[in-house]
């Protein structure tokens, strides 16, 4: 049975070779791979050469203000007094800068973190396919507007909104930058939380299900304990995002370098202050120089929130 | 019918359970508002603009250059060089970002230096788009003496947008699945025939999303090319298609919207309007292509 | 026939009964271990595999059997974690110090376990390898896809869509395609990793003709889990458990009422495993 089967199989035709002569690949074939390999090498380290380069460029305009007599490093960090263009008394304080950058963020936060993680949660835990892919290329598109687009948003519409609702003077404020940097930061953290909740296996859901918990008692008590560190990255990119945030702070939070003491007052953060004066300031002058300082310290500051990110993800997937 | 009557009590709703159902259609509803709270704002805030963008809203606005102090005419010189911009930025990053993208994901071994540069791309992308502008102007500007022109604002913009393309494209590239690789392995084919025969191919319209996705994050950027290339205002002839040198300023989109809103007053208000919409509507229109692109190939996936 | 008797060194002396046999040797592999992160899998096996013969190797699952055929054409340092001490000698050469991995790949066959057909036309499938060595001759080409799927007992169904995708043929079809790949590159051994699990009994049946009839022209290591098919092809089968070689022997040895180990005869009849 089996050697009428074979027959077909096993009988080549005459015109087929045995064995055909292995000849190498052509020498030009081997170089050119090797050159192609080298290049894919390089570029694979630029990440790490850009980011030096990014580092050293920016430290090498800041370094000589760090030397000169009427500068000092505890002004910069913990004064109030930010006067770079005074003529008689010059100082650098970037502390009600610093402080700037923080409230509009931590407000922005504290707007964004419920609706991005809701959100989230709606999206990954409720929501059928159709409707799931809706949401998520909507959100999608929502992070690809432009700062400058919702700087101009804040400019307009929100200033508007908050002048004929409250009745304050000014429209661009505190409030106003939180809203904008809010709605910014919802996409991120949206499809980071939504990817945290997705890493949750299915037999936890079931094993949930099975006894009978509704949805929300799952959530509650399975998911979003078991997915807490994802969430809390996502919080964390979020965070990175409005820090580093410049065209739709400057445009938004009004210009006055103070320390808030309402929702109402305007802000002037560490970034919008680079934006707003660089331009001004003289190339290789003191005040120049101490923009591009001020360059390190926002660059220190998003290193650290990113790389905090980046291993409470990588503790997930270790685990 | 005692035992059935039993039979039904036991699965009718005790109080408990109805209090269950009812927290969980709150919960439901509330998640569905917050989900749906970003959303129709943000629907109403387009609309508005668009409303108020359309006095100045036609063809001859996109063709037309600025006159009169900005505060009319049309926006073609900013159009213009954000294409240049864009095309430049892509340039350079694209097969920076797409081989970088390669080693990452098919040759780097899992050890400490793969570690550090995995790391690298992931603050290159936190890094603060003004902190991208000091390095632009630092770098490129002073100290590779390009000066204020197309090409230091292009290259800026390549090293901002650079981990865009390497995130998307190692995403296309992790998606072709390892039995494929492994099979190729087997029969002796180098590393670099594996890609070429095998993964490229069905990875590359993930990395062209990628790609496309890049150019509405180039285009959209304002604070890296505000020093190290983009001005308020040049002269330019209307619909002319190379109006500038490589080592020219340049005027874009994105910069002539801060420009009209910010620095120009008793501007028409339509015309800020317009320029916004012109913008959101050239962000959104690139990227809508990069999804569809997306939804496509996902529908003619090969496997 | 002189090419085949090169590696004189590499000759055995086989005491088989009464009579000394002469045997060449191609494969030697000499006190391997290998640990994934750490946790040892093989335990320091050695054996040789002599040419021309089809060598079985059997064992339960987890027990290294596809990690060992691995680490023969060296893919398993694409898993990371792995670390591999002890020698492993083909034809004559140290494949662990060897600077050319993609001659041992060309020289080895390997067939997975699970069906894998590349996302190109079932032409380019099988002149994927053949055109990597630098072979761009289109009769060639076509004489190595003919023959190579005529091998596979796979030409008759395939040969009026060879441009059809790799991917689009059934489950049974890619396995054998994925033999005819692993002939394509003219291999001196081959390796088929429990080839038979995707395709039905009747294809295997002309498949294992085909392996008696390869038989001739190149040695073919066989891991499988059907004991019966080690016994039906195999002149010699050897029985891991647990990254140990419990027996290596002659079928006659391995497959008789008394092996030399009484594990052998308990896994082969069914008593564990």
């Amino acid at each position: 049975m089996s050697s009428n089967l074979t027959e077909s199989t096993l009988t080549l035709p005459d015109a087929i070779p045995k064995r055909v002569k292995r000849v190498g690949r052509p020498r030009w074939a081997i170089i050119g791979e090797q050159a192609l390999e080298l290049l894919i090498r390089i570029s694979g380290i630029s990440a790490i050469v850009f980011v030096l380069a990014i580092f050293f460029f920016v430290f090498k305009e800041a370094l000589p203000v760090l030397y000169s007599h009427n500068f000092s490093i505890k002004e910069f960090l913990f004064s109030t007094q930010w006067y770079p263009t005074s003529v008689s008394n010059v100082r650098y304080g970037t502390f009600a800068l610093l402080v700037g950058s923080v409230t509009v963020t931590l407000l922005s936060m504290a707007i964004a973190v419920p609706f991005g993680l809701g959100a989230a949660i709606y999206i990954s835990e409720f929501c059928g396919p159709r409707q799931k892919e809706t949401l998520k290329i909507i959100i999608e598109l929502l992070a690809a507007i432009p700062s400058v687009v919702w700087g101009f948003i804040g400019l307009t519409v929100i200033s508007k909104l908050i002048t004929t609702i409250t009745g304050t003077a000014v429209g661009v404020n505190l409030l106003n930058g939180s809203i904008i940097l809010a709605l910014m930061s919802v996409p991120i953290i949206v499809s980071i939380g939504e990817d945290a909740l997705k890493a949750v296996p299915d037999s936890f859901r079931e094993a949930g299900m099975a006894m009978g918990t509704t949805r929300w008692q799952l959530i509650l008590r399975v998911l979003l304990p078991a997915a807490k560190n994802g969430l809390l990255a996502a919080v964390l990119l979020g965070v990175g995002r409005a820090v580093g945030e410049t065209m739709a702070v400057l445009m938004a939070t009004g210009h006055s370098v103070k320390i808030p003491h309402g929702v109402f007052d305007s802000v002037r953060t560490l970034t919008a202050n680079i934006a707003a004066e660089l331009g001004e300031a003289a190339a290789g002058s003191p005040h120049y120089r101490v923009l591009f300082l001020t360059g390190i310290l926002l660059f220190v500051i998003t290193f650290i929130v990113n790389l905090t990110a980046d291993f409470v993800i990588r503790g997930i997937k270790r685990k | 019918m005692e035992q059935m009557q039993t039979a039904v009590t036991r699965f009718t709703k005790t109080p408990f359970v109805k209090k269950k159902e009812f927290n969980q259609q709150v919960a439901r509803w509330s998640f569905f508002t917050m989900a749906i709270l970003m959303i129709i704002p943000l629907m109403a805030i387009i609309g508005y603009l668009v409303y108020h963008a359309a006095p100045s809203l036609n063809l001859d606005f996109l063709l037309d250059v600025p006159k009169r102090g900005m505060r009319e005419g049309g926006i073609w010189s900013a159009l213009i060089g954000t294409i240049y911009l864009v095309f430049i930025s892509l340039a350079v990053a694209a097969p920076i970002g797409i081989l970088a993208a390669i080693y990452l994901n098919e040759y780097a071994k899992d050890n400490w230096f793969n570690r550090i540069i995995n790391l690298a791309v992931i603050n290159l992308a936190g890094v603060p788009s003004i902190v991208h502008a000091l390095f632009g102007l630092g770098a490129f500007v002073y100290a590779a003496q390009l000066g204020y022109s197309v090409l230091s604002a292009s290259l800026t913009l390549a090293i901002m947008t650079l981990p865009v393309i390497i995130a998307s494209t190692r995403e296309a590239l992790s998606s072709v699945p390892v039995s494929f690789r492994e099979a190729c392995w087997n029969v002796g084919a180098t590393r670099w025939q594996t890609i070429r025969a095998v993964v490229l191919p069905n990875s590359i319209s993930g990395i062209l999303t990628g790609v496309i996705l890049q150019v509405s994050r180039a285009a959209g950027e304002t604070a890296p090319i505000m020093f190290t290339g983009a001005v308020f205002y040049k002269a330019v002839k209307r619909g002319d298609f190379f109006p500038y040198e490589l080592t020219d300023q340049c005027m874009a989109l994105s910069m002539h919207l801060y420009t009209v809103t910010t620095q120009v007053p008793n501007i028409k208000e339509s015309v800020s309007y317009a320029t916004a919409v012109v913008l959101l509507g050239v962000v959104l229109l690139v990227n809508a292509s990069a999804i569809s692109l997306r939804v496509w190939m996902r529908n003619r996936k090969k496997w | 026939m002189q090419a085949r008797f090169r590696y004189v060194c590499g000759c055995v002396t086989e005491r088989n009964g009464n009579r000394v046999e002469r045997k060449d040797v191609t494969i030697t592999v000499k006190d391997l271990y290998l640990s994934y992160n750490a946790k040892e899998v093989i335990h320091g096996i050695s054996f040789e595999i002599y040419r021309n013969e089809i060598f079985s190797i059997i064992g339960p699952a987890q027990s290294g059997k596809t990690s060992l055929l691995r680490c023969l054409n060296r893919t398993i340092e694409f898993t990371s974690g792995t670390s591999v001490r002890g020698t492993v000698m083909v034809d004559g050469q140290n494949v662990r110090t060897m600077k050319n991995v993609f001659d041992l790949r060309r020289k080895i066959g390997m067939v997975a376990p699970l069906p894998v057909g590349l996302p190109i036309s079932i032409y380019d499938n099988v002149a994927f390898a053949p055109r990597c060595s630098g072979l761009t001759n289109k009769s060639d080409l076509d004489g190595i896809v003919e023959k190579c799927l005529r091998q596979a007992a796979l030409w008759d169904e395939v040969k009026d869509r060879l441009h059809s995708l790799g991917t689009a043929i059934s489950g049974g079809q890619q396995q054998r395609l994925t033999i005819a790949r692993a002939l394509s590159h003219q291999p001196d051994i081959l390796c088929l990793d429990e080839f038979s699990i995707a395709i039905d009994p009747v294809t295997t049946m002309r498949i294992e003709d085909v392996l008696i009839e390869l038989k001739n022209e190149m040695t073919i290591i066989l891991v499988t889990n059907l004991t019966h098919q080690a016994k039906r092809l195999g002149s010699r089968t050897m029985f891991l458990y647990n990254g140990n070689l419990i027996e290596l022997d002659t079928n006659e040895v391995i497959f008789s009422e008394k092996p030399g180990k009484i594990e052998t005869y308990d896994y082969i009849n069914g008593l564990f495993g």
